[in-house]
């Protein structure tokens, strides 16, 4: 298990916010990452903008669109993570899609090889990152991924849905890092109210592995991440900061301070019971 | 590595969300595949309700025009809504029926596919919604109409390039959101096994019947099967039951828009690699990073940036040759099938027509080459008339 993503759940509950990279600019990703932490985040996830991002709502497609459109690379993202690494230790975990990962730097003109993935984690843990999450790579399709992720020192982390069932042992049996527990169906996104069975989906979990679960998909208010974090090892918001860096702009620092600030707070609580 | 693999493509890269949902389609299909009763009503309502066996028209103008191999089209267009489309909903509607689901949902292109799921949820008694890029509720603007007309609700598409492509994210998005009533009947060979599977077995008939056909014709194999490729149905149907014999030769004829040298492509193998989007692992067009490219092409139907896992199969082996028409290569031809054979196809289907323009006449007169007309051209008529500058709507 990654060091850093271990020490990010040993302290207690965790939250956990998730920024687009490069909306509306890599200087205030950046920016946002450090304030993140000085307002309480105990990880950060950092999504690489995919042009067609099949598990997110309308709020993260959009950020994705802008991020490209503004120019943003993997590779420009990964000199930010380098540049954020020589001032902060905070766990950083990328999610992006499975091509991101997988076509990193291929040739263009027909080139049929596959060694983007092993490129990608290979440089993904030179700039400092801990963890890698995929929404479009289920159990099935983890090991071309995780080989690679394993001889670099990240780890893939594993998703459960509310419709995962009996696989849910499975999955658990080879997590690594934490599980995300997928609240609701359909995608990213906030929603008014969260009604899976989340403590059953993580008494399953634990049965089958001591390992820390983090809720996420719907979560936007301090009571939502109360009760989440209060049946979980932690709270993972992303829509409700993107959001904010949308309606903000480069004026989005303080802002997305303020939240995180509430939201860890409302962690806490959950904490003490 | 995971099941529906084809070489290295395929596989179900989709979110967990999905994964039961995959399994449990899977699960029914190879239960039903093999249940008579199950095979019966479906071949009753291929033959009864969509018209087949479709015929196998010898081109006797066409072949005497170009000098060379003969030419049979396998005339796909005259199926009930008016391409090959219906072959494979007619399975899966039927097949969702029988899973218990009570609604279906749909991406489609040129409209062709939401007009057939659309029909056969009418036949059937289910709910239908259909996923459709705002781009191309305005080229095929009848589609819509007719999708409406037939009892399903529309969603036009604005996100991404609001084509085909951004059709099929979002109909995934929604399957996500509402699946215990709910199949996704997905229209071409392509997305997470077991759909290129599923999809292929439905259009497999297309082959079936051109061999038994063309042996009563001509008591033998043909030398050339084409048809065009986008995400690659049709050509998959009519190519499968000649896997085999390694004498016909498979021709795919994708969509290079204004050409593979410019950005204004749809052509995949030839502009395209290896990559991971939409469930499966197979070639697409795509930047240096991993970004999907917006891709182009005149046929709404074609204007896909990837191709289904079995033809990148059929292309690594050197099964099948793949090769890319322009539009102006594609409307010549839809302007002359139309003139010489008195057959409008669609502008998708006359992406193959036009290759065979060049294949034929390098051919010898005792060859035959069999032609898939995948669908017919009413709904780019207005289309194709505004490409030749004249300003006409539907």
């Amino acid at each position: 298990m990654n060091r850093r993503i271990e020490e990010a759940f040993a302290r207690g509950k965790a939250f956990i916010p998730f920024i687009t990279c490069g909306d509306p600019s890599l200087e205030t990703t950046e920016q946002l990452v450090y304030a993140c932490q000085e307002a309480g985040a105990d990880l950060i996830e950092l999504g690489i903008p995919f042009s067609d991002p099949t598990a997110e709502g309308p709020v993260i497609q959009a950020a994705n669109m802008r991020a490209l459109s503004g120019g943003v690379t993997t590779d420009r993202i990964f000199e930010m993570v380098e540049r954020i690494r020589t001032k902060t230790e905070i766990p950083l975990v990328f999610m992006t899609y499975a091509n991101v990962v997988f076509s990193y730097h291929e040739g263009l003109g027909g080139q049929k090889t596959d060694a983007g993935t092993e490129r990608f984690i290979e440089r993904a843990a030179r700039a400092g990152i801990d963890g890698l999450i995929l929404p479009d790579v289920p159990f099935e399709e983890k090991e071309e991924f995780a080989s690679a992720c394993r001889k670099y020192g990240l780890d893939l982390i594993s998703l459960i849905a509310p419709t995962s069932k009996e696989r849910i042992a499975r999955i658990a049996r080879e997590a690594e890092g934490f599980v995300y527990c997928v609240s609701s169906l359909g995608v990213t996104g906030m929603r008014s109210e969260i009604t899976t069975d989340i403590s059953g989906m993580v008494e399953l979990v634990k049965r089958e592995k001591d390992i820390p679960c983090a809720v996420g998909f719907g979560i936007s208010t301090p009571d939502q991440a109360r009760e989440m974090a209060a049946k979980s090892d932690g709270a993972i918001v992303g829509s409700a900061i993107v959001k904010l860096c949308g309606t903000y702009g480069r004026g989005c620092v303080p802002e997305v301070r303020e939240y995180v600030r509430r939201m860890k707070e409302a962690v806490r609580e959950a904490e003490r019971g | 590595m995971s099941k529906g693999r084809f070489g290295i493509h395929g596989g179900q890269y989709i979110p967990e969300t999905l994964m039961n949902a995959v399994l449990e389609l899977e699960e029914a299909y190879n239960h039903y595949k093999e249940d008579p009763e199950f095979n019966r009503e479906l071949t009753e309502l291929l033959n009864d309700y969509a018209g087949r066996p479709s015929r196998l028209y010898y081109a006797g103008r066409m072949t005497e025009d170009l000098g060379g191999a003969k030419i049979y089209l396998k005339r796909e267009d005259l199926n009930h809504t008016g391409a090959h489309k219906i072959n494979n909903v007619l399975g899966q509607v039927l097949l969702a029926k029988k899973m218990g689901k009570t609604r279906v949902i749909a991406e489609t292109g040129a409209g062709q596919h939401g007009v057939a799921t659309a029909t056969a949820a009418a036949l059937m008694g289910m709910g239908c919604e259909v996923f459709m890029g705002k781009e191309d509720t305005e080229r095929q603007a009848l589609n819509v109409y007719k999708m409406r007309l037939l009892g399903a609700e529309v969603h036009a598409v604005t996100t991404g390039t609001a084509t085909l492509k951004d059709a099929v994210s979002e109909t995934m998005r929604e399957w996500t959101r509402r699946i215990a009533d709910t199949h996704y009947v997905l229209g071409s060979v392509m997305g997470p096994h077991p759909f290129p599977t599923i999809v292929r077995d439905f259009q497999a008939v297309i082959s079936r019947e051109i061999k038994a056909q063309l042996m009563e014709k001509e008591g033998r194999l043909p030398d050339a099967v084409l048809a065009c490729v986008g995400g690659g149905s049709n050509a998959i149907g009519s190519f499968y039951h000649f896997i085999g014999d390694s004498q016909v030769r498979l021709i795919g004829c994708e969509a290079a828009g204004r050409g593979i040298d410019t950005a204004e492509t749809a052509a995949t193998i030839a502009t395209g690699r290896l990559g991971i989007f939409h469930g499966m692992k197979s070639y697409f067009c795509q930047d240096e990073y991993g970004q999907i490219a917006p891709v182009y092409s005149i046929s709404a139907g074609l204007d896909y940036p990837g191709v289904g896992p079995e033809h990148a199969y059929l292309y690594d082996i050197g099964r099948a040759e793949y090769v890319a028409v322009t539009d102006e290569e594609a409307v010549d031809a839809f302007e002359y099938l139309s003139r010489t054979e008195g057959i409008i196809p669609a502008i998708e289907s006359a992406h193959a027509i036009a290759y065979a323009r060049k294949l034929a006449p390098a051919m010898s007169r005792d060859q035959i080459i069999v032609v898939t007309v995948s669908g017919r051209g009413d709904k780019d008529c207005a289309a194709i008339a505004r490409y030749r500058g004249e300003d006409i709507y539907e």
